[in-house]
């Protein structure tokens, strides 16, 4: 793996996350497949970051690669990832260990399924909490739960509770108890309310942000629905085939997506509005093992000249906060 | 599909491992006569030598003609019961678990009780009821008497699984009615998981095939594995060092127990895409 | 005449608990009826929970009711003699959610098509009936020759739920039963299958039963619209009217909690959250409902006809007439002229492909 060399001051403290040149590649049959492709962006203390993209578009695995949680077949092929001034790469397997809740925090994808159905929601907080070397006496940990679940907005008597006893909603809300136990500087939840009905969404979204503004803590929200992103983030950043297409204030980016893969990406939720104005994006989402040449998106984008079928546009700033790899843009 | 042998070390090991056996009854029919199988055909309690590779019992058998009329005979019980129990316990597997409700519970309880009452003892019993000595068909079908109570059981689970899948919903849409969806619909996908039940069967039926007889209560006439142990036991042969009488048929259940074995094992791995190796 | 498929007051139960003493009402006491001669789209929205795929499976025939009776065409589904079933079969179809479970693994993506064929006997011959399954592919917007032969596997989630949609066109029914038929495929695929689903209706006067968790589409797609919430239905109506103002207190949770694609913030406004211990005869949603007043909590309002084409069962609207139960299908009849007046000739769903 190459170093990236030490950030200038400057950012180091604009920045809490800062990703740099991030690839990932997957072994397969005929090849090497990129699943995240130079992928680079910067999280600002306590600023929520949207990724969104169809499936397939390298967003969890990117999640993945920021935790250095990429398993064989996989392999991080370049890149940095600095949480504040530290470069994680370099870090061994044990401070990296150390550093996930303690420092970055992930909610990983159906996380709410995956909490161990035979103990009590107590011992799992308790266990994130001893993991990691918190040595807390009974007392101190009893408090500690509590206080963990009333910033989630659980009554406490889910402690003594297991899993299959809660709702859908209360377990991922527990599944945030958990990831904020040791006051993470980033959290990062991976499509967290994806098998939630929308009442039940509104009012995670709304725990996840209210602990995010206790903690301080930047988020990265990982997800499709472009709808949830205009609600929630602050800065969004739009996927495609292992790339960051594009990155801009969730504000600019729905009044005005430069991306015409982003303003597909907007048109095609069904609108509440207007009936009639359902739209689909044309075409299908390409095998990363077979990438057409140029910009990826060329077979599908309404507005591809010839440039776009055999260069890829590099990824330009646009401002102080926005990039976009498009030569239309 | 030689490659997916060399993946598949397990079933590739037991296909070995049958497969010797088979070249070796193979040949052996052919080369040696097996009449001297029958007491008083040959010299007496020799050991291995040139004339007798696997050494001469005390009743006068060659026992390298045992092993060679002998494993197809057991291999012979094993697999008839083990196809019978199958059988059955396919149909009454299928039966009760797509068709549910009384037939299940009926069929269930009867497995469910049968597979709690020692398999040995009821063998025995029935065994020691029939008149006289039993011929090799007969030791067969008593095997299979138990044989379905297992595959009954675990047939039945495996279909209810498959029974909820979208795909037979479909099928019912599609104007399938239960036995077309039976046949059409489930039994493809659990062919790979009854070939895997139907070699344990045999196995298990082989094992209480060679229990009963070596308790004498087998063909005894017929010079199978399990009743060559009985002689074995009968002439205390371990105690009197004549080691070749034991140590033949015991490497040859040992093959065949083997053999199976990892034909199970590997046969599991097909039927069970979760256990399979990544490519 | 005797409607296409009717429910009559509906129930459905199932055994709940570690000793399945308990049970656990999926569906109460459900009326409802569709006029053969009318062919509509009806959306059937709710959480999960709510009863809504239950309603699909009794409708399919699938499961039986624990009390009431479905008929179709005034027979009661589990009196139907083979002959009746094989007819129901026929003009009843469904499309189901996850694309990938409803293809048996062991077969070509072709045995779904062919096996109607064949068991209904649509076709003179084997070319005609290839012709037909591939005119029916091609009406979902699927090129028959890059997808028969193929195994379920080598197809794309939206392919699979395509090739659905066209099994379900071969039979040429009356009714077609959707189940969530786009909640696993990709954003950017709901338009074209929703499309299909939209034209199938339009084109050959299929009636359609979008049973779906998700409003914005319901809204999209259907004419008129069942809101249901904990096995009951709480809202009906025209869908212009129940999305632009609903009057449920449930419908109006659920449509402010629609993530909206608006560089307003709207949804950043915290909800009134409301829990309180109610009997068991009371209205199933006043635990968390804000507007509950001291009889919501024990007991439950019936469906108000609150204008020609719309109903609610909330005590908000006591002023207006009772709906009598089984009649909650004339609210959804008139609807169709309704928004054929009202909106302006029948609302196009754009398909890109």
């Amino acid at each position: 793996m190459t170093l990236a060399p030490p950030p200038p001051a400057s950012l180091t403290n604009a920045a809490v996350l800062r990703v740099d040149g991030l690839r990932v590649a997957y072994a397969h049959e005929r090849g090497a497949v990129r699943a995240v492709d130079d992928v680079s962006f910067t999280l600002r203390p306590r600023e929520r970051f949207g990724l969104a993209g169809e499936s397939g578009s390298g967003k969890s695995t990117m999640a993945l690669a920021i935790l250095r949680m990429i398993k064989p077949p996989g392999r991080i092929e370049g890149g940095e990832v600095w949480l504040e001034d530290v470069a994680l790469s370099r870090l061994t397997d044990e401070a990296i260990r150390r550093l996930r809740l303690a420092g970055i925090a992930m909610v990983p994808q159906g996380s709410m399924n995956s909490l161990n159905p035979v103990v009590r929601i107590r011992d799992q907080i308790a266990d994130g909490l001893a993991d990691h070397g918190g040595r807390l006496s009974r007392r101190d940990l009893g408090a500690r739960v509590h206080e963990l679940l009333g910033q989630v907005g659980l009554p406490s008597q889910v402690a003594d509770k297991y899993p299959h006893e809660l709702s859908g909603g209360m377990k991922q809300r527990a599944c945030i108890a958990i990831a904020i136990c040791l006051r993470p500087k980033v959290i990062i939840a991976d499509e967290p309310t994806s098998a939630l009905d929308v009442v039940v969404q509104r009012q995670v979204m709304e725990t996840l942000g209210s602990v995010q503004a206790g903690l301080g803590a930047a988020v990265i929200l990982i997800g499709h629905d472009m709808g949830l992103m205009a609600q929630f983030v602050d800065r969004l950043g739009i996927m495609y085939a292992g790339r960051l297409v594009e990155v801009a204030p969730i504000r600019d980016i729905i009044a005005a997506p430069r991306h015409p893969y982003t303003r597909l990406l907007i048109d095609s939720l069904p609108s509440l509005e207007r009936r009639g104005t359902l739209r689909g994006i044309p075409g299908l989402a390409p095998l990363l093992r077979d990438l057409p040449p140029g910009c990826a998106f060329h077979p599908r984008c309404p507005m591809a000249e010839e440039r776009c079928r055999s260069d890829k546009p590099v990824v330009r700033p646009m401002g102080p906060d926005a990039t976009v790899a498009c030569h239309l843009a | 599909m030689l490659g997916y042998l060399h993946r598949n070390v397990s079933l590739m090991v037991g296909v070995v491992l049958l497969g010797i056996l088979v070249v070796f009854m193979a040949v052996g029919a052919l080369t040696v006569d097996t009449s001297n199988a029958q007491p008083l055909s040959v010299p007496t309690l020799l050991p291995p030598s040139w004339d007798y590779p696997f050494g001469t019992d005390r009743q006068g058998r060659d026992l390298l003609a045992v092993m060679v009329a002998g494993t197809p005979l057991t291999l012979w019980i094993g697999f008839v019961a083990g196809f019978i129990g199958v059988g059955v316990g396919a149909v009454l597997g299928f039966t009760a678990a797509y068709y549910g409700r009384v037939v299940d519970t009926l069929i269930r309880s009867i497995a469910d009780i049968g597979l709690t009452v020692p398999g040995l003892l009821v063998l025995i019993i029935i065994a020691v009821s029939l008149k006289g000595s039993l011929t090799v068909n007969q030791m067969a079908i008593v095997v299979a008497s138990l044989a379905w109570l297992n595959p009954t059981r675990t047939i039945r689970s495996q279909v209810l699984t498959l029974r909820e899948r979208g795909y037979v919903e479909i099928a019912r849409l599609n104007g399938m009615r239960g036995p077309e969806i039976i046949f059409r619909e489930l039994m493809p996908n659990l062919l790979p998981y009854l070939a895997a039940t139907l070699v344990s069967s045999v196995s298990a039926a082989i094992l209480a095939s060679i229990g009963l007889e070596v308790l004498g209560l087998g063909p005894v006439e017929a010079p199978t594995l399990g009743m060559t142990l009985y002689w074995v036991f009968f002439n205390a042969a371990i105690i009197n060092g004549w080691w070749w009488w034991w140590a033949a048929p015991l490497v040859v259940i040992v093959m065949v127990f083997l053999g199976l074995f990892f034909l199970t094992v590997g046969l599991d791995e097909i039927a069970n895409p979760r256990l399979r190796r990544a490519a | 005449m005797n409607p296409l498929i009717e429910l009559r007051d509906v129930s459905k139960s199932f055994p709940v608990g570690t000793m399945g003493r308990q049970r656990k009402a999926a569906l109460d006491r459900f009326s409802f009826a569709l006029d053969p001669d009318r062919p509509r789209i009806i959306a059937v929205v709710g959480e999960s929970g709510s009863g809504k795929t239950t309603l699909a499976r009794l409708l399919l025939g699938l499961i039986e009711p624990t009390e009431g009776e479905v008929r179709y065409k005034g027979d009661d589904l589990r009196a139907l003699s083979a002959a009746g079933r094989h007819a129901f079969r026929h003009e009843v179809q469904a499309i189901f959610q996850d694309p990938y479970e409803v293809y048996n693994p062991f077969y070509r993506v072709d045995h779904v098509l062919t096996t109607p064929v064949r068991k209904f006997r649509l076709a003179r011959s084997a070319a005609d009936g290839r012709a037909q399954i591939e005119d029916a592919l091609r009406a979902v917007g699927l090129q028959p020759g890059e997808i028969l032969g193929r195994y379920p596997h080598q197809l794309s989630g939206g392919q699979r739920q395509r090739i659905m949609v066209a099994r379900a066109l071969l039979l040429r029914p009356r009714l077609i039963v959707a189940d969530e038929p786009v909640s696993m495929v990709d954003a950017s695929l709901r338009a074209t299958i929703l499309g299909s689903l939209r034209k199938l209706h339009e084109e050959r006067g299929i009636s359609i039963l979008y049973i779906t968790h998700d409003l914005a589409t319901a809204y999209q797609v259907a004419d008129t619209i069942l809101v249901m919430y904990r096995a009951a239905v709480v809202e009906a109506g025209e869908v212009e009217l129940v999305v632009k103002s609903p009057q449920h207190p449930y419908t109006r949770l659920l449509i402010g909690s629609i993530p909206r694609v608006s560089t307003v913030r709207d949804w950043a406004a915290e909800q009134p959250q409301v829990e309180r211990n109610i009997a068991a005869t009371g209205c199933n949603f006043a635990d968390r409902c804000p507007a509950a007043m001291a009889r919501c909590l024990t007991a439950a309002p019936a469906l108000f006809r609150t204008a020609p084409t719309r109903a609610a069962a909330c005590f908000l609207y006591e002023d207006s007439p009772l709906l009598p139960p089984g009649e909650v299908a004339t609210v959804l009849a008139p609807a169709c002229d309704a928004v054929a007046t009202t909106v302006g000739g029948e609302p196009e769903v754009a398909d890109n492909i």
